[in-house]
C-alpha cells in the first residue's frame, strides 16, 4: 500500500478496518524520517522505541474499544514549544536546552487520549520568532521541495516533517502566520484556530494575546480532525473559550453556492511576486467555478499590521522570556557569582540574535517615556485594524489572501535583513491581531517547483466556513502531493 | 521623525532585558533598532485618538478557579530542572539585603 | 530652627485569609516545607497560565467595601516586570491602569481626636517567595511557597502628619480586615506588611517636599521608629541646606537607622502593561449589592450595640470589641451566662491579664466561652468563691477544663449543708476559748478573728455570709 497517498484519516479508516496496522503507519513514518530527516532535519528528537510500543498499545486500544476516534493509531510530530512531560521542550534554543517540563501541554493530553502516536519533536524559530526556522539553536530545517530552500516558520519543522512524509500530521503554533506561511512554503495544509479555541497551556508563550496551536496535515479535512481533538475548553487557560461548535468535521462538504469572498485588493499590489499572484488568481477561478462570488475590496489599514504586529509581539515577549533567567530551569551561565551578572551572562548566551532583538525592541516599547506612543497606539490601531476586519465580514463570508508574498526564499537569505523579512508576514499577521481563523491550503507551486498556498480567512468562530470552502477548492484543484526529493514531482 | 536610538538608550534597554552586549553588538542592536522604530513610525499617520485601545480580542465573561486546592507537593521533579539547587531551594548567587 | 510637618502615605499589603494562592491551586498554609507548596504556576514554568481564584476578587471588595472605596467594576491585571529571584516569572501579576478599588477612606482617632485617612486606591496583586541568605556558602536560596499568595496593596493618600496616626490606621486596617474576615493580618508571619512614604515640609507650606519611601517594616514599633529617624533624618539634609533624594530605603530595625536601596541594576522602569494571560474582571452591580448585604457587623457597629444591649461603657465596649476574636467569645460568653456586665468583667480583667501574661495574641486564645459562662453562673450562685473561681479560670484558659466537675472533684465548692459548717464552728469556738469570752462579752472586733478562722479551715467551701449567719446564731445562743 502506498502510504504517501493516504490522508490521515484514510489510514485510521484503514486501521479500523484491519487493513493496515498501527505499526505499520509509525514504521512508514521513521522510514521516512531516517530516509529525509539528515538532510532536511525536520525533527530535533523522536522516539523510535516508544512509538513502537505505543503503537502496540493504541493497536491494541482500538481492538478493545479504549480509542474509538477517526484518528487513533495516526502518527503525530509536535513542534518543540509544546510541553510534553518528561521530554525536553527547548523551543530551540540554547537557554531550555535541557529543559523537561514535568507537565503536559493540555493538546497532549487530548492527542494521547485519542489514541494518536506521538513519534517526536520538531525544530522551529527558536522561540517561535522567525519566518524560515532558520533562527533555531539546533540547526535550520530544510525544505522537503528543495532542500537549498527554507521551509518557512516558525512551524517550519512541523510543515517539513508533513511534507516529507516524516509524519502524516503535526502540530504547530501560530503567533504571526507561523502555521500559515511555512505551510504554503511545504504545500501542505495548516490552520490557525480562532484565539481561544486551543488550550494554550503547556504551549511555551511567544505573544500570548496573539499565540494559538493548530493542526498542519495533508489535506484540510486532516486538519478539522485534528483540531476537532485539540479544541475545547481548559480551564487551566483563562482566554481558552468554552465553544459549542468544535464538530469541525460536520458539514464541510456543502456546496459553495452563493458563498461570499472578499480579496483585498491592496494584498495585490506591488511586493507580490507575480507567479505567486498567477498561482492565487488562478486559484479564485477554482472557487468561482464552483458558483461562488469572488470580489474585490480595500483594505485601509493594510501597511498598520507589521508596525502594531511587531510592537504588540515583541512587547509581550520581552515580558514572557524574562522568567528565562537561570534560577529554574535551563541554561545558566557558568561560574557567576553576582546575581546580575549572572541574569546578563546568562541570557546572552542562552538566547539567540532574534530573540535578542524582539526583547529589546519590546523591552524599549513598553519603557517609561515611550509605552503611550508605541505599545498603546499599537493597541489602538489593533482596533482599527479590527473594525475594517469587522465591517469585511459583514459583507463577505470567508476572505482569501495569500499566504506569503513569495515562495521559500533560499537558506541564508533571510536573516540579513530583518526588517524586510518582519514585511514578508503582511498577510499573515491581522489574523493574529484580530484573533481570526485562518487555513493554507496549497495551490500550486512556482517554476521552480516550490509549493504556493492560498490563505482563506473566516470571522472569529467561522472555521466551519473556511473548511467549507478549503474541502470544496481542493476538489476543484484536484491532488496535491507530497514533496518529492529534488522538488520536481510538482 | 522617530526617536533616535543612542548609546545611552541601548544600554537602559540592556539593564531592563538584562543583557549584556559587546560594543559591536551595541552598535548593531542600535542600528537594528532605529531602523525598526523609523519603520514603525508609520503608525503616525493614523489618527487614534478617539479609539479605545484593544488589549483583550475576547473576555465578556469572568474566568474564576474556586477557592480549592488541588495541587499536592511535586517539588522534587520541578528542582530536578534547576541549574543549581540546595536543601529543596533554588540557589542563586547572593542577594543583598 | 524652623518648625517641620511630617507628611506620610502608607502603602500596606495585606495577605488574605484564602485557601490558596491568587492564580492556581496551591495552598497559602503558613510554614510549610520549602518548595513544598509549589507549582508550575507559581514557579513561573514556561507553558504555565494564571486563572485568578474567585475568592481573592470577593475579598479585595469586602475590603473595599468597608473602606468606601469606588468600585472600578471593569478592572484588570497588569504585568510589573522586574528581575528579581523571589519572583519566579521575573515579572509580578498586578494592577496598575484598572485597580479594583479607588478613592475611599477610613477614620482613625488618636488623642488629637477623630480624622479621615483617604485611600488612593486598592489593588489585588502576588506575593513573591522567599529569599534566605546562606552566609557560609555565599549564595541566596529561594522558597516558592509564598510566591502566588493573594495580597491587596492598600495605598493611602498623604493624609498622615505623626507616627501615632500612622499606628492608628494601620490598627484601624487590621481591625477592619479582620472583622471582615478577609485576612489575619499578623504581622510576625509577614501577612500585613506597611511601606511608608515620607517627606518633610515647613509648617504652613502648601506645596510637599521630596519622599522618601521606607521598607522592610515589621512591627508598630519598628515603624513608630523608622518614622522618627527618617524625619529626623530628613530635616538634618534640609537645615544643612541638603536636598532630600527621592529614593527607596531600607529600615534595619536593629541599627535604628535606614540606607538607600539603589543599585544600578535597578532601573525602576516597571513596564507595566495589561496581561494577555488573564481576562478582565466584570464586577456586577449585583455581586457589589450581595456582598453588601453580606458584610458582617464591623468593629463601630458592635461597639454601639454592646452600649445599647448589653449596657457597656463606651470604653468597655471598645476594649471588648478591639479584637474580632476575642468579642465573639465575649459575646458567646455574655448570652451564655445571661449577665454581659459580669461577662464584660471577666474579660477585662482576667483575659486581658492572662493574655498579657502569657504574651497571647487574640487568635491563640482557645478555651471555650461556655466554660466561663458556668464559671461565672457558677460564682452568681455562691457555689464558688470568687478567689477559687480565678484559681480556676487559669486552668480554662490554660487548658480549657470544664470548670463544674473540676470544681467537684477538687473540694472546691460551697457546702451549703450545715453540716461541715457547724462542726467547724464547734471546733474553732473550742479551739479559741479566750476570744470567745471576749466576743460573749461584747467585743465585736473578734468576730472577724473567727469568720478569718473558719474561712480558711473550710478553704472557700463555704461563703462568707454563710459563715458570719452561723457564727452569730451561735453567739446569740450561747449569751
Amino acid at each position: 500500500m502506498d502510504l504517501d497517498k493516504l490522508t490521515a484519516l484514510e489510514l485510521a479508516e484503514k486501521i479500523k478496518q484491519h487493513q493496515i496496522g498501527v505499526l505499520d503507519g509509525v514504521k512508514y513514518v521513521f522510514d521516512n524520517i531516517e530516509k529525509k530527516d539528515p538532510k532536511v532535519h525536520a525533527y530535533l528528537e523522536t522516539w523510535k522505541k516508544e512509538a513502537f510500543t505505543r503503537a502496540k498499545q493504541v493497536e491494541k486500544g482500538i481492538a478493545d474499544g479504549t480509542y474509538t476516534g477517526p484518528l487513533a493509531g495516526v502518527p503525530i510530530a509536535i513542534k518543540d514549544n509544546i510541553c510534553i512531560r518528561g521530554k525536553k521542550t527547548t523551543c530551540a534554543s540554547k537557554i531550555l536546552e535541557n529543559f523537561v517540563p514535568t507537565y503536559n501541554a493540555e493538546v497532549i493530553d487530548r492527542l494521547e487520549k485519542a489514541g494518536l502516536v506521538i513519534i517526536g519533536k520538531t525544530n522551529m524559530d527558536e522561540f517561535a520568532m522567525g519566518s524560515t526556522t532558520e533562527t533555531s539553536a539546533f540547526g535550520v530545517t530544510r525544505n522537503p521541495w528543495n532542500t537549498d530552500h527554507v521551509p518557512g516558520g516558525s512551524s517550519g519543522g512541523s510543515c517539513a516533517a508533513v511534507a516529507a512524509g516524516e509524519t502524516f500530521l503535526a502540530l504547530g503554533s501560530d503567533t504571526g502566520g507561523s502555521i500559515r506561511q511555512p505551510s504554503s512554503f511545504c504545500g501542505v495544509t495548516g490552520l490557525k484556530p480562532t484565539y481561544g479555541t486551543v488550550s494554550r497551556y503547556g504551549l511555551i508563550a511567544y505573544a500570548s494575546s496573539l499565540d494559538q496551536i493548530g493542526p498542519v496535515g495533508r489535506d484540510t479535512a486532516d486538519c478539522a480532525a485534528l483540531l476537532e481533538i485539540i479544541a475545547g475548553h481548559d480551564s487551566k487557560d483563562s482566554t481558552s473559550i468554552d465553544r459549542k461548535d468544535t464538530d469541525f468535521s460536520k458539514d464541510m462538504k456543502g456546496h459553495l453556492l452563493g458563498m461570499k469572498f472578499g480579496v483585498p485588493k491592496e494584498y495585490l499590489s506591488e511586493g507580490l511576486d507575480p507567479e505567486v499572484k498567477e498561482s492565487f488568481m488562478n486559484a479564485l477561478k477554482v472557487l468561482t467555478a464552483q458558483g461562488s462570488i469572488v470580489e474585490f475590496f480595500s483594505v485601509k489599514t493594510m501597511e498598520y499590521m507589521i508596525p502594531a504586529y511587531y510592537i504588540i509581539a515583541s512587547a509581550e515577549a520581552s515580558s514572557n522570556l524574562e522568567r528565562f533567567d537561570g534560577v529554574k530551569y535551563g541554561y545558566r551561565a557558568e561560574g557567576c557569582t553576582e546575581l546580575h551578572d549572572m541574569y546578563k551572562r546568562t541570557r546572552t548566551e542562552g538566547f539567540g540574535e532574534e530573540v535578542k532583538r524582539r526583547i529589546m525592541l519590546g523591552s524599549f516599547v513598553l519603557s517609561s517615556g515611550y509605552y503611550d506612543a508605541y505599545y498603546l497606539k499599537a493597541l489602538k490601531t489593533k482596533a482599527l485594524i479590527r473594525q475594517e476586519f469587522d465591517s469585511a465580514f459583514h459583507k463577505y463570508d470567508v476572505l482569501l489572501a495569500p499566504a506569503a508574498p513569495y515562495t521559500a526564499p533560499k537558506i541564508g537569505e533571510s536573516l540579513k535583513d530583518p526588517l524586510a523579512m518582519y514585511l514578508g508576514d503582511i498577510y499573515t499577521v491581522a489574523v493574529n491581531l484580530c484573533g481570526l481563523p485562518g487555513i493554507t491550503v496549497p495551490c500550486g507551486t512556482d517554476k521552480k517547483g516550490l509549493p504556493i498556498g492560498i490563505q482563506m480567512i473566516g470571522d472569529c468562530f467561522m472555521e466551519k466556513k473556511i473548511l467549507r470552502a478549503a474541502v470544496n477548492f481542493e476538489a476543484g484543484r484536484g491532488a496535491f502531493p507530497l514533496a518529492a526529493e529534488g522538488g520536481k514531482k510538482a | 521623525m522617530a526617536k533616535i536610538i543612542d548609546d545611552e538608550t541601548i544600554e537602559n534597554v540592556c539593564i531592563l532585558a538584562k543583557l549584556a552586549l559587546t560594543e559591536e553588538e551595541k552598535e548593531k542592536a542600535k542600528a537594528d533598532m532605529q531602523k525598526m522604530l523609523d519603520y514603525v513610525d508609520k503608525l503616525d499617520e493614523l489618527d487614534t485618538e478617539a479609539v479605545e485601545p484593544l488589549t483583550h480580542i475576547f473576555g465578556s465573561d469572568n474566568v474564576f478557579r474556586d477557592d480549592v486546592v488541588t495541587n499536592g507537593d511535586c517539588r522534587k521533579e520541578m528542582l530536578a530542572n534547576a541549574p543549581k539547587a540546595r536543601e529543596w531551594q533554588y540557589q542563586v548567587p547572593k542577594t543583598i539585603g | 530652627m524652623k518648625q517641620y510637618e511630617t507628611v506620610i502615605g502608607l502603602e500596606v499589603h495585606v495577605e488574605l485569609a484564602t485557601k490558596t494562592k491568587i492564580f492556581c491551586g496551591c495552598s497559602t498554609e503558613f510554614g510549610g516545607a520549602p518548595n513544598t507548596h509549589t507549582c508550575p504556576v507559581c514557579t513561573g514554568m514556561p507553558g504555565s497560565l494564571p486563572v485568578l481564584n474567585r475568592q481573592v476578587v470577593e475579598f479585595a471588595l469586602k475590603a473595599g467595601i468597608a473602606a468606601n472605596c469606588r468600585i472600578n467594576q471593569y478592572c484588570r491585571f497588569d504585568r510589573k516586570n522586574y528581575f528579581y529571584p523571589d519572583n519566579p516569572q521575573n515579572y509580578q501579576i498586578s494592577q496598575l491602569y484598572l485597580p479594583i478599588c479607588q478613592d475611599g477612606w477610613v477614620e482613625i482617632e488618636t488623642s488629637a481626636g477623630k480624622k479621615k485617612i483617604r485611600i488612593h486606591e486598592m489593588h489585588m496583586e502576588e506575593d513573591a517567595g522567599k529569599l534566605i541568605h546562606d552566609e557560609w556558602e555565599d549564595c541566596s536560596l529561594v522558597d516558592y511557597n509564598r510566591s502566588g499568595v493573594p495580597l491587596i496593596e492598600i495605598v493611602s493618600e498623604p493624609d498622615m502628619r505623626s507616627a501615632e496616626e500612622v499606628i492608628a490606621y494601620l490598627e484601624k486596617l487590621r481591625c477592619m480586615m479582620q472583622y471582615l474576615g478577609v485576612s489575619d493580618c499578623k504581622l510576625q508571619e509577614g501577612s500585613m506588611r506597611a511601606d511608608v512614604n515620607l517627606s518633610v515640609r515647613e509648617v504652613g507650606s502648601e506645596t510637599f517636599g521630596t519622599r522618601t519611601e521606607m521598607k522592610n517594616l515589621n512591627s508598630f514599633k519598628a515603624i513608630a521608629r523608622a518614622i522618627d529617624g527618617e524625619r529626623e533624618r530628613q530635616i538634618e539634609l534640609l537645615e544643612m541646606g541638603r536636598a532630600v533624594v527621592q529614593e527607596t530605603r531600607r529600615w534595619d530595625d536593629n541599627k535604628e537607622s535606614s540606607h538607600a536601596m539603589r543599585s544600578k541594576e535597578d532601573a525602576k522602569d516597571y513596564r507595566y502593561f495589561p496581561d494577555p494571560d488573564l481576562l478582565p474582571v466584570h464586577i456586577s452591580d449585583e455581586w457589589i449589592a450581595r456582598l453588601k448585604a453580606s458584610q458582617p457587623e464591623l468593629r463601630e457597629e458592635k461597639q454601639q450595640r454592646y452600649q445599647e444591649e448589653y449596657g457597656l461603657s463606651a470604653y468597655d465596649a471598645g476594649l471588648l470589641t478591639e479584637s474580632r476574636i476575642l468579642s465573639e467569645k465575649y459575646e458567646e460568653t455574655a448570652d451564655l451566662c445571661g449577665n454581659p456586665k459580669k461577662a464584660a468583667n471577666w474579660f477585662m480583667v482576667e483575659v486581658l491579664r492572662l493574655m498579657k501574661d502569657r504574651g497571647l495574641e487574640p487568635e491563640q486564645v482557645t478555651f471555650t466561652p461556655g466554660h466561663l459562662a458556668d464559671l461565672i453562673q457558677m460564682v452568681e450562685r455562691k457555689e464558688v468563691s470568687a478567689q477559687n473561681a480565678k484559681k480556676v479560670f487559669e486552668k480554662v484558659f490554660e487548658e480549657d477544663i470544664d470548670p463544674v466537675s473540676y470544681i467537684e472533684e477538687h473540694g472546691l465548692k460551697i457546702v451549703e449543708d450545715t453540716g461541715l459548717l457547724e462542726e467547724t464552728l464547734q471546733k474553732i469556738l473550742e479551739e479559741n476559748p479566750g476570744p470567745l469570752q471576749e466576743l460573749l462579752g461584747g467585743k465585736e472586733k473578734v468576730f472577724g478573728f473567727f469568720v478569718g478562722k473558719m474561712m480558711k479551715e473550710l478553704k472557700g467551701k463555704a461563703s462568707p455570709d454563710a459563715v458570719r449567719e452561723a457564727l452569730t446564731k451561735e453567739i446569740e445562743k450561747r449569751k
